[in-house]
């Protein structure tokens, strides 16, 4: 909300300058969201007299002027306005001096040869209007030598943010009423301009509608002359923002804007038998002031006559009864509205006006007939016309809220005490009536109210914020206990192992373009698309965290990025059965583009393979907690990771053939494509929500009890069927005996010459540990016929 | 001279003069060899009378002596020259590069929510989360924003076409307050949590983001009041900047779920183009800007949650992560953080080993 310094003062007397208004403001809750002073732009312009104008040697458009700055010898000035003479008055800018318009500076120069001590200013150069044609011409009274801001009445405007609790400071008197109350300066009545009604309203008023519409007044003023307004109003209103647009108009929003009481004039020529507020048709129409056609509703207010709409109640007028500049007979409508109507309304046409604005936060029910006599008094004065008797159909809320009050809740609540007669003093300067034990009525307008906290804020706010000390809060004794959760410790112990393993940790949207989200959405589960997405690329809940951290690598080749090692901790999103959201904690990696680069060492460039996402999968799922040593590598589908892996280089990680808790691989070439990414591309993902639970435990380890006797390491090397799976062998041999055999590890897989067709040669180291004495040659043989069993059941011979 | 002298003389001589390892077993065996000249030598020593062996057994014995000690010593000089010649042949050019090991980094969105976590578990803050995907009775109505409330309009919320089984809209949260009632419903009082996490607002310029960080705090418990409020965000922010000068600024503001609300500017100075936090905003030369929002809890919602309002009361209060983020660590665009550039992450995101605690300071330095 904008205003000038010199309208708030048509209410406030004060002699506070313009930062104490601004700092006051500040303090009560009315925050100056910017201060624009005129006169500070005009610094360094000043009226100056011309003494002599005479021609330039050098340039025909040019003239030589000597001119009296009010101090000193005249200074020599030129200047190529058409207008400029002796003996006029103008506005001189001084060398330093910044034009508003340009933010040139000033400065002494030469023009063609000629010295210049300045600018002669334009009034659009001032910043000050359009007018370029000539120099700013003064009245010969001007005085010369006065600071040209001083003279012509700058006027600083304030910018404050109203929040949406205080419609009642949606006008300026309302501004100039809290600042009173905190003490700077006094708060003038309102003048209300003499006038004389005259006969019964020649119309019908009425509201069908006491809901929408509980109180509708009105009147009608005749012979009224239309035209544009004084500068005065004028003046007010531009430094509000609003364009002036003619009288009638003007006073409408100089009431709303002023008093915060949106108001409506009709032409009554315009206008055919009752005037009534009723509910809309549905399908109804109405051009509306926009000069756009919205179709109403029966849950929408309206103002019409017997033929047509002529008002979206408390939103906007219509087109076809605005009032011209012809107009010379009207019709008046102050109403109160409820403000839940007006808000649903407002929201469901998409229109957002000033008047909207007000009437959904609430505008003062106590201020209909006021209102109505302040705009009627001003109409008559200004555009003349003979008004009617008012007519009132219905009457506003009229009961004040009363609420017992305990001053010294403030102190409690609010932290700081203020003297029982300086809360009066407050309250009663805001407009609350205090009675003798504290029970304090309300006036109407504070809509806000609702009971004694809000009255510890209005007394708070106006006493000073700044008063409120500050008080430690009461901590327990001794060091501080652990606050995180089970959870949040796994986040960051997973998050700093990842990045300690070469990762960089993103962020990416939670919503996905729908396409991506599809393409990695679980078989059969509907994507969760938002009804009113901002953009088509964020639009469906991520049902991976994959396809962003794809999308961002893709950006990054893009931008020649030689590799992208990403990881993101985050949630993908899902619907439960019952419709609520499921929410489930993940890790996402995706490894693109070059592992290594080409080097002398390594030779050619390489890329990610799946076994640095196994690696990484399982080093993680390490630090997360989970028991990394029973885990399965399964697949390919219908146990695999999903059709957006290679089907033969992806496998999932799980806890028995249910519990899935990673997924890791290369990603298809479609996926691939789809993304429109170069590969190949590694990605791996953690369910984190599927990890069980660990025990709580304390903080001693088991004692440390090595094996006594040294292990037996033997090399074994079979030839197996092709598609025979090491995991499966190894997980044989080490079932071959659990009591001695503590370790197999695969250190060669060959297949070529030598190795038959169909066939392939895997060459396996097992450990043997003897328990109280070390192994006999015949029991070595023994453990060595049963791993060459245990493989051979599997199809395995010895090489 | 005797013949051994001269012969012995005449085998160190060729010993010390070996060229190599195997010229060098040559004189060895020439010499000491079973059919060496000394051991044969030895063996006439056997042959002998008494008399004569007491006379030729020193010199013979000597002459062995000197032989095997010159041998010995020839030997270690030869491997001792071999083995430099074989390390002289080793030499590698170290200023070829070296394997690079990947340098990971921590995104500083969780760095600064982990650096929160620490300071406010301090003063004895758990942390709290909830559902991202909400219903509109936990992130409105339950903070006293009904449905026809005009706040509800300003928050630019997305919606699901999804109603819950209870008929409620389903949304994505605008702020972490409906973790608020979720805590207290969980919890009930007293009660000291923050919650961060990710909020979304149908809202993308330059400055705003359709999904951005958010930390919420909330103290409820009885006689709080907005002194502990002020010293509580006091402290926060000097713990949180590692700065004593930090002057905060108290604004009377409107929340629908706080009253009296307020809110909390900060003192800043422009150096560099970069607003340095620290002083009075109403020193020369700095200005204040808003950093928090905050208020005593509502009746309203303290009942909502299924507390007794006339029991138990406090604060809370909320901001922006990624904006203490820019504050504290100088990032400027808010959109890189979402775009995972890995030069943006190398330069702005944190070591691995920067775990914020109090012992060290909870920033990691520059």
């Amino acid at each position: 909300m904008k205003f000038s310094l010199a309208w708030l003062k048509d209410y406030l007397e004060t002699d506070a300058s313009l930062a104490e208004i601004c700092d006051a403001l500040n303090a009560i809750g009315l925050e100056v969201e910017g201060v624009e002073d005129p006169a500070e732009k005009l610094a360094g312009f000043r009226i100056a007299h011309v003494l002599t104008a005479a021609r330039h040697p050098d340039a025909d458009k040019l003239q030589v002027l000597s001119v009296d700055t009010g101090e000193g010898e005249p200074l020599q000035v030129v200047c190529g306005a058409p207008n400029a003479r002796a003996g006029m008055k103008g506005v001189l800018g001084l060398p330093g001096a910044v034009v508003p318009a340009s933010g040139m500076v000033l400065k002494k120069s030469a023009i063609r040869g000629v010295e210049s001590n300045g600018m002669m200013c334009s009034a659009r150069e001032l910043g000050l209007g359009d007018d370029h044609a000539g120099i700013i011409e003064l009245p010969d009274d001007a005085p010369v030598g006065m600071e040209f801001a001083a003279y012509h009445g700058a006027d600083p405007v304030i910018e404050v943010a109203v929040t949406p609790n205080r419609p009642d400071c949606m006008g300026v008197y309302g501004i100039a009423r809290d600042l009173a109350a905190k003490g700077l300066g006094r708060l003038k009545p309102i003048t209300i301009p003499a006038f004389t009604p005259t006969g019964p309203c020649p119309v019908e008023i009425r509201t069908d509608d006491a809901e929408g519409c509980p109180a509708f007044y009105g009147r009608v003023i005749t012979g009224v002359r239309n035209g544009p307004s004084p500068d005065w109003l004028q003046a007010r209103l531009k430094s509000a923002g609003q364009r002036p647009i003619s009288l009638l108009v003007d006073l409408t929003n100089y009431l709303m804007l002023g008093f915060g009481r949106p108001a409506h004039v009709y032409d009554l020529a315009k206008l055919k038998g009752a005037v009534v507020a009723r509910r809309a048709r549905d399908g109804e129409q109405v051009l509306a002031l926009n000069e756009k056609t919205y179709t109403l509703d029966a849950g929408m207010t309206v103002i019409a006559d017997d033929h047509q709409v002529h008002d979206i109640a408390g939103i906007m007028g219509g087109e076809d009864s605005g009032v011209a500049d012809e107009t010379s007979d009207v019709l008046l409508e102050i109403a109160y509205f409820d403000p839940a109507r007006i808000a649903a309304t407002g929201r469901k046409l998409g229109l957002s006006t000033d008047a909207r604005t007000r009437f959904e936060r609430g505008v003062d029910p106590a201020f209909l007939d006021e209102g109505l006599d302040l705009l009627t008094g001003l109409i008559v004065e200004l555009a003349g016309g003979q008004p009617s008797e008012a007519v009132r159909a219905g009457a506003p809320p009229s009961v004040p809220k009363v609420v017992a009050f305990d001053p010294g809740l403030t102190a409690r609540l609010g932290g700081v005490e203020v003297a029982e007669a300086e809360q009066r003093r407050i309250l009663e300067s805001l407009g609350f009536a205090v009675s003798a034990d504290w029970q304090v009525s309300c006036p109407l307008r504070r809509h806000d109210i609702e009971g004694p906290a809000d009255l510890v804020e209005e007394v708070v706010r106006i006493h000073g914020l700044d008063k409120v000390a500050s008080v430690a809060l009461p901590r327990p004794e001794g060091v501080a206990r652990p606050t995180a959760s089970e959870e949040q410790r796994r986040d960051r112990r997973l998050r700093r192992a990842a990045a300690a393993s070469g990762l960089n940790e993103a962020v990416t949207w939670s919503f996905l373009p729908e396409w991506a989200a599809a393409h990695f959405a679980p078989e059969g589960e509907p994507l969760w698309v938002l009804a009113n997405p901002i953009s088509e690329d964020m639009k469906a809940m991520r049902p991976s965290l994959l396809p962003g951290l794809l999308l961002a690598a893709k950006r990054n080749a893009d931008r020649g990025a030689a590799a992208s090692r990403l990881f993101e901790i985050g949630r993908r999103y899902f619907r439960s059965g019952n419709g609520l959201s499921d929410e489930r904690p993940t890790l996402g990696i995706v490894l693109a583009g070059e592992k290594t680069p080409r080097g002398w060492q390594t030779g050619k460039a390489q890329g990610f393979d799946a076994y640095d996402a196994k690696a990484l999968a399982l080093q993680l799922l390490e630090a997360a907690g989970a028991p990394v040593a029973n885990l399965m590598v399964m697949g390919p589908d219908p146990l695999g990771p999903g059709p957006q892996f290679h089907p033969g280089q992806s496998a999932t990680l799980r806890l028995g053939p249910k519990t899935v808790l990673a997924r890791f691989g290369m990603l298809h070439p479609a996926t691939l494509k789809a993304f429109d990414a170069e590969g190949p591309i590694a990605a791996v993902e953690l369910f984190l929500d599927a990890i069980p639970a660990r025990k709580s435990a304390g903080f001693a380890r088991p004692g440390f009890a090595p094996p006594a006797l040294q292990a037996v390491r033997r090399d074994f090397a079979f030839l197996v069927p092709e598609a025979l799976a090491a995991g499966d062998l190894v997980r044989a041999l080490a079932g071959a005996d659990k009591a001695a055999i503590t370790a197999v590890r695969v250190f060669d897989v060959f297949q070529g010459p030598g190795v038959p067709e169909g066939r392939k040669s895997l060459a396996l180291e097992v450990t043997f540990q003897p328990g109280e004495k070390s192994f006999t040659e015949a029991e070595l043989k023994a453990l060595s016929d049963k791993v060459v069993a245990a493989a051979a059941r599997l199809g395995a011979e010895l090489r | 001279m005797t013949d051994i002298t001269r012969e012995t003389e005449a085998a160190l001589a060729a010993i010390a003069a070996a060229p190599n390892l195997a010229a060098l077993e040559a004189l060895r065996l020439e010499t000491l060899g079973k059919k060496g000249w000394v051991s044969l030598a030895l063996k006439t020593l056997g042959t002998m009378r008494p008399e004569e062996r007491q006379q030729a057994a020193p010199a013979i014995q000597s002459a062995r002596a000197a032989i095997a000690e010159a041998i010995e010593v020839r030997k270690a000089a030869l491997e001792a020259a071999e083995l430099e010649a074989r390390l002289a042949r080793e030499t590698i050019d170290l200023t070829l590069p070296a394997p690079v090991q990947p340098r990971g980094s921590v995104h500083p969105v969780s760095q600064v929510m982990d650096e929160l976590a620490e300071i406010f578990a301090d003063l004895g803050f758990a942390v709290a989360s909830g559902p991202e995907i909400e219903d509109d009775w936990h992130n409105f109505t339950a903070l006293n924003m009904d449905e026809t409330h005009p706040a509800r309009a300003m928050h630019d919320t997305f919606y699901f076409p999804d109603r819950t089984p209870e008929g409620r809209e389903v949304l994505l949260r605008t702020h972490t307050s409906p973790v608020q009632i979720r805590a207290m419903q969980e919890h009930g009082a007293p009660l000291r949590i923050i919650a961060p996490g990710r909020v979304y607002r149908s809202d993308s310029d330059a400055t705003h983001t359709p999904m951005f960080h958010q930390i919420e705090g909330l103290v409820i418990d009885k006689d709080i009041h907005l002194g502990h409020l002020k010293w509580t965000l006091e402290t926060f922010l000097k713990a949180f900047f590692e700065r004593e000068d930090i002057v905060l600024r108290l604004r009377p503001s409107y929340f629908p779920f706080t009253e009296p609300s307020v809110e909390i500017d900060v003192g800043y100075a422009m150096e560099g183009g970069r607003r340095i936090v620290g002083g009075s905003g109403d020193e020369p030369g700095h200005a204040w800007m808003e950093v928090l929002g905050s208020g005593m809890v509502n009746r309203r919602v303290i009942a909502a949650a299924g507390l007794d309002p006339d029991e138990w009361q406090g604060f809370a209060f909320g901001t922006g992560v990624d904006r203490l983020a820019q504050l504290k660590y100088g990032m400027n665009d808010l959109r890189a953080f979402f775009d995972g550039d890995p030069r943006w992450l190398a330069h702005y995101g944190f070591s691995p080993f920067d775990q914020p605690t109090l012992s060290a300071g909870v920033g990691a330095r520059a």
